[in-house]
């Protein structure tokens, strides 16, 4: 027993390599910092050289002239107008997270209180991979299977429809190739509903055993625990997930330009094609030969760029806002 | 350390034998009726037998407190008066618990119906936290459908008054139930549990993270509502057992170790494990 003691004394009293306590802090903390502050400088140089890049473009139409004009025509008036593809993002994320959000909401639901455990690991492994398919592949199957089939059982049936019932729909139903809005909005949904699940499942394993079993004691039938102890719990969880599937769905650009038509200019119609700033930018980034055209396409990004960072902000903020701990409402 | 453990074990083996005995004679002096009742209940966790063949009567308008060490079981043993194990992945539950007579794990019963009949409070206060402390106190009236807002509110206020919080909230019952104290949200979830108006309450170390003002708080709602009902309270705190309990189980490894009136227990305890534990030795 004083052995012990002894070997634990003696090895207290040993000195401490210098590298262990001031020199190894220190390079420790400024490696640290270093990184960390190199974060902040990256995304504010990023930003700073897409308006940089944009500049010039700003100038020409004005910062909200360029956002508000409906024209973007490289070819013969070089008149840049961002609107139509503002507009184009914003009703596909829209749409493929209103399509998505309660599917997804479901799934995350039945995997983390339904299902029984091997079946739930079952559908969470698939639903890793349907995230996991690179955008090009789900592009190339959009197109040559997706968008065909829709075409013929959907598309054209509809067009028929309304082209014998209601002339009038006509405009607004569009062109229906099967290469347009309404198919990118599906592949849209079908690619964010994974990110939704996931976080919708993570949201609601967090809730603590003690809120289901308030509920369980209360004679609640398992719906019933979940509408009243799960979700609201889990709620804030969820609705982060769901504005960051549809950050997502903003900056998706491949299986978008394969399948969205890419046609520039207002009107856009529901089954015609149209365009998305991801999708301008990659289609004309290798032809855009004149500076202006250039400077347009940067300044695109740019505005991308800030949405993107809004909508982040945006549910950060609702998961502080609603996020619940330790039974207190934050 | 583990032969000590496995000689306590043999010996207990062989007490609880005896206790049966106890157990029942003590069944048959009850002067109140008995409300609840196991018969040979065994609950496992897999393979593990955490409560063993536990026979044990809930007498009405008495309190019932179970004591022993940690790990002992009571709290297993708690949880399977009003099905709660049915929620656990791997555990079994055997035997009979009898709640007026009926056996409530015969598969005709649904475990909805019972848990509204055998309320129970846990050892954390679990109010849910985005709802008002009114919508919390009624919520298991909601479950069933009741929506008379005239009538929810004086079940509101019923409720709050018996758990001896009503004073302390009546001006902001739309408050979220979060917004209370540890002590305030403890006696919202007792509230809760007895706006249902149930049979039997289950109260599972009600007070084990409140502090003593709020504690006794508590025990004087138990004393108020044994009146109404019959309560079963698992307790680490031997000297609140005491004060609030009329007789008390102590459970030992899985086992009921003696069943008896809690003055008797305390006084002068049947075996000599449960003195033991009483005065300290080990536990």
């Amino acid at each position: 027993m004083k052995k012990k003691e002894e070997q634990i004394n003696n090895v207290l009293k040993k000195p401490v390599g210098i590298i262990y306590r001031w020199l190894g802090d220190r390079i420790f903390l400024s490696a640290a910092v270093i990184l960390g502050l190199s974060i902040i400088f990256l995304s504010l140089s990023m930003a700073w050289v897409l308006y940089g890049e944009g500049s010039l473009s700003f100038g020409e139409f004005g910062f909200w002239g360029f956002l508000r004009g409906t024209t973007w025509d490289p070819g013969i008036q070089l008149i840049f107008g961002a609107l139509p593809f503002i507009f184009g993002t914003i009703v596909t994320s829209v749409a493929a997270l209103l399509i998505a959000f309660f599917p997804a909401m479901a799934i995350g639901i039945f995997i983390a209180e339904y299902a029984p455990r091997w079946l739930g690991n079952i559908i969470e492994n698939l639903v890793h991979l349907i995230a996991a398919i690179p955008s090009v592949v789900i592009g190339i199957w959009g197109i040559f299977v997706f968008a065909p089939w829709m075409r013929e059982k959907v598309y054209l049936p509809v067009f028929n429809w309304a082209a014998e019932h209601y002339p009038s729909l006509l405009p607004v139903l569009g062109n229906p190739m099967g290469y347009g809005m309404a198919s990118a909005i599906i592949i849209l949904a079908l690619m964010i509903i994974p990110y939704t699940t996931a976080l919708t499942r993570d949201a609601i394993r967090q809730v603590p055993k003690e809120q289901r079993e308030a509920a369980w004691a209360l004679g609640a039938t398992r719906w019933e625990v979940i509408r009243m102890a799960v979700i609201p719990y889990a709620r804030g969880g969820i609705l982060a997930g769901a504005i960051l599937s549809f950050g997502r769905a903003i900056g998706e650009t491949m299986a978008v330009a394969m399948l969205i038509g890419n046609k520039n200019n207002f009107p856009f119609s529901i089954m015609g094609p149209a365009a998305t700033m991801p999708s301008v930018i990659i289609n004309e980034f290798r032809e855009a030969v004149g500076s202006l055209h250039l400077s347009s396409l940067m300044a695109i990004g740019f505005v991308l760029f800030v949405i993107s960072l809004i909508v982040n902000l945006l549910a950060a903020y609702i998961t502080r806002k609603l996020s619940i701990s330790g039974g207190q409402v934050a | 350390m583990e032969t000590m453990l496995k000689n306590k074990k043999i010996q207990v083996t062989g007490l609880s034998k005896e206790n049966e005995v106890v157990n029942i004679t003590n069944r048959e002096n009850g002067a109140y009726p008995v409300r609840m009742e196991t018969r040979n209940l065994n609950v496992k966790y897999g393979k593990v037998s955490a409560v063993k063949n536990i026979s044990l009567p809930v007498y009405n308008e008495r309190v019932t407190a179970l004591i022993g060490p940690s790990g002992c079981g009571k709290t297993t043993f708690l949880r399977a008066l009003n099905r709660m194990h049915d929620l656990t992945r791997n555990a079994s539950v055997t035997g009979e618990v009898l709640l007026d007579g009926n056996n409530i794990y015969n598969p005709k019963v649904n475990p909805v119906t019972i848990r509204r009949k055998i309320g129970m409070v846990f050892q954390k206060p679990t109010p849910f936290p985005t709802m008002s402390i009114f919508n919390n106190v009624v919520a298991g009236l909601k479950l069933v459908g009741i929506r008379n807002k005239a009538l929810l509110n004086e079940v509101c206020e019923k409720a709050l008054t018996q758990a001896a919080l009503f004073d302390e909230v009546k001006d902001r019952l739309n408050s979220p139930g979060g917004s209370l104290s540890g002590g305030q949200q403890q006696r919202l979830s007792i509230a809760r549990a007895l706006a249902i108006e149930p049979e039997v309450l289950l109260m599972d170390e009600p007070t084990s993270s409140l502090d003593p003002q709020s504690s006794s708080k508590i025990e004087d709602l138990i004393h108020e509502l044994k009146k109404n009902y019959a309560i079963v309270i698992v307790t680490h705190n031997l000297q609140q057992a005491g004060r609030v309990s009329d007789y008390t189980g102590f459970f030992f490894l899985g086992e009921l170790i003696e069943f008896g009136e809690t003055e008797k227990m305390y006084t002068n305890p049947a075996h000599k494990r449960t003195e033991e534990y009483l005065t300290g030795k080990f536990g």
